[in-house]
């Protein structure tokens, strides 16, 4: 009988119900898209934020103690304080291993150059392939990481090309200028270890210190400092979370200070701070941390676009609320006869707003579907007009959206519940 | 003893006294009518015995207990158990079929029987259309289906407000048939109508008048 009853409802209000169900689809098509860029959002915007470069250095012990106390930002190293080359490859089996998608190792030595005068030369990785100890192979290195370079003549200088060889450098614009080099030249340089003779393959604009220095790959620095397999920093590039109050505490009193379950939580989320510690986990005597202001300003942005999606979720919800407080409470007036006539017949309040929530509730359900569709047609809209690429649907984001849409509905019901058990049969069945 | 009993019942809304001490008693089995012109306080008494409405003061006593001060929730029990309720708008569910109307009665009291529903039906004589929706019935019809669902449970007492008002002479004749016959298996009527005839085929009838009974006197064309 209840069945019947419901079924009865849905055709004698056959455009109120599709009003309703069309009501809460806004609501929950909203809510899908926004929760799915939202869960989404942070791979896409991290992605973005890379092209600012490392949000990690790797520096020695030592030297960590030496920058903490003089106050220096970034990589440098004190004198005789190396990491090694060979563990370089353990990055990517922490297990945070998916979130680093780029590094590039660092060490840089005094050269002199033709004409007598001193430079940095810095060995990096510029496109080094890795085999991994998982089986998976790695392209990595500074023309990920320094995405902002811009080449001036020639190009990246290319590892896996074998033609330019190990014999080829980068060498920046200023130095350059000075030195009155171009792509295609060759530079001898010298230290006390040794002298190398290499070819210009690019000339680059960094806008910064780097402009007076040479970038080789790393064998030609470490041949010429007599530190093989060694290197003096690494920058990492990672897909961060951004900082909660669970993070700043273990960032700052150190994770030994959390629960074990608090601890279990920061170490498997992606902390830039937890990702720093997975890594001084592999790499032996090192200091990981976070380069602040490329992992703050992630986290700054993440958090104001994750706030904006909850702020629009928020607001279509309450929309929608408002929306089937009208047609839910329309619709108990239109059948104010009908309910005065239940309760006269022996139908209790609680009955009645079952009956009445039921019919909302599959309306929702209904309503909930739809939106969900089109809300995943949404979603695409915003990933390709702002990210030029799609959004994958989370499956988390269903029973989200059911609990949501089933709250919003039944708030929305309020006022009409409330008007159903306030309602006397003798006022609408007799005229008082 | 009585099955129905006011006691000194008032009910007064401002300064209006719909109902003002009136004190009355039925039988079990007896068929009153309640009579009386608009605004004389019918439809308010039939709301008080129908357990839709409390009195202002004064004792309402149901089946031997007071049910004048109940609450919301054991007056529905009282009504759902005890009463049928018959009216002049029918009020049945629009997208329910005739027996479906009857089913509703039966849902809210215990269990749907759509096998005692059509004898409901039958009795009125409507089984041969017991799957058709109120829009397509007579006005006497669905009132039929209305005293049919009011009936269905085998109530202690059957109320009907003004229940031939909408209904042609034929259907009311119809319908008074039906309370004749209700009357005679010992089933306790009370009747509100302004309609002297309707009023004249009633055991008994009780006028009112400004909210007070002015006349209670027992039918002497009065046919069993």
């Amino acid at each position: 009988m209840f069945f019947r009853m419901i079924r009865g409802a849905f055709l004698l209000q056959k455009k109120k119900m599709l009003m309703i169900a069309l009501t809460i689809a806004l609501g929950a098509s909203l809510a899908t898209a926004m929760l799915n860029v939202m869960m989404d959002v942070g791979d896409k915007v991290n992605q973005e934020l890379k092209t600012y470069g490392a949000n990690i250095t790797v520096v020695p012990k030592s030297a960590s103690v030496i920058n903490n106390l003089y106050e220096m930002e970034g990589g440098g190293s004190g004198e005789g304080s190396y990491l090694l080359e060979e563990e370089l490859g353990k990055i990517k089996t922490i297990f945070w291993a998916f979130n680093i998608v780029d590094f590039a190792p660092f060490i840089d030595t005094e050269v002199t150059l033709p004409d007598g005068s001193a430079a940095t030369m810095v060995g990096t990785w510029f496109n080094h392939h890795m085999d991994l100890p998982t089986g998976e192979t790695l392209d990595t290195g500074i023309q990920n990481l320094r995405t902002w370079w811009d080449i001036r003549a020639g190009a990246w200088l290319d590892e896996q090309n074998a033609a330019q060889g190990a014999d080829a450098c980068m060498v920046g614009e200023v130095l350059a200028g000075r030195e009155g080099l171009s792509a295609g030249d060759r530079l001898k340089v010298s230290t006390r270890f040794g002298t190398r003779e290499l070819t210009v393959v690019g000339v680059f604009d960094a806008g910064g210190d780097e402009d007076e220095q040479i970038f080789a790959p790393m064998e030609v620095v470490q041949s010429l400092s007599n530190l093989d397999g060694y290197l003096t920093s690494i920058e990492v590039s990672a897909l961060t979370t951004p900082d909660n109050d669970l993070a700043k505490k273990a960032a700052k009193q150190g994770p030994q200070s959390l629960s074990i379950s608090d601890y279990e939580t920061w170490y498997c989320t992606a902390y830039v701070s937890s990702i720093c510690f997975q890594i001084q986990e592999v790499i032996t005597d090192s200091v990981a941390s976070p380069v602040r202001q490329v992992a703050d300003s992630e986290g700054a942005i993440m958090e104001k676009t994750e706030l904006l999606m909850e702020l629009i979720t928020i607001l279509s919800l309450i929309g929608s609320a408002l929306g089937i407080t009208n047609l839910v409470t329309a619709s108990v007036m239109e059948r104010s006869a009908e309910i005065g006539l239940m309760k006269a017949v022996g139908a209790t309040n609680g009955r009645i707003s079952a009956l009445v929530l039921t019919e909302v509730l599959i309306t929702g359900i209904i309503g909930t579907a739809i939106g969900y569709l089109a809300g995943f047609g949404f979603a695409q809209i915003i990933g390709h007009t702002v990210f030029a690429s799609s959004i994958e649907m989370k499956p988390m984001v269903i029973p989200i959206v059911v609990v949501l849409v089933v709250a919003v509905t039944l708030a929305g019901s309020i006022p009409a519940i409330r008007m159903l058990l306030r309602l006397r049969p003798a006022e609408v069945l007799h005229g008082r | 003893m009585s099955l129905l009993e006011l006691e000194n019942v008032s009910k007064i809304y401002g300064e209006l006294h719909a109902l003002d001490n009136v004190s009355m008693k039925v039988d079990n089995g007896e068929w009153v009518a309640i009579m009386g012109p608009s605004g004389s306080g019918k439809s308010t008494m039939m709301n008080i015995i129908g357990c839709m409405d409390k009195p202002t003061s004064g004792r309402v006593i149901l089946d031997g207990a007071d049910i004048a001060h109940e609450s919301q929730n054991s007056l529905t029990a009282i009504r759902r158990d005890k009463i049928g309720l018959i009216f002049q708008q029918f009020h049945l569910v629009n997208y329910l079929t005739a027996v479906e109307n009857v089913m509703v009665s039966q849902y809210y009291h215990s269990v749907p029987d759509e096998r005692e529903a059509l004898e409901a039906l039958d009795r009125v004589g409507l089984a041969d259309r017991a799957r058709h929706l109120p829009s397509q019935l007579s006005g006497g019809e669905q009132q039929r289906v209305c005293i049919a669902r009011a009936l269905i449970n085998y109530p202690e007492i059957v109320l009907a407000d003004e229940p031939t008002g909408n209904l042609d002479e034929a259907n009311e004749n119809i319908v008074l048939d039906i309370f004749q016959q209700l009357h005679r298996d010992g089933t306790t009527l009370i009747v509100v109508t302004h309609d002297p005839e309707v009023g004249e085929v009633a055991q008994r009838t009780v006028t009112l008048e400004y909210g007070k009974i002015i006349r209670d006197a027992q039918n002497a064309n009065f046919i069993k």
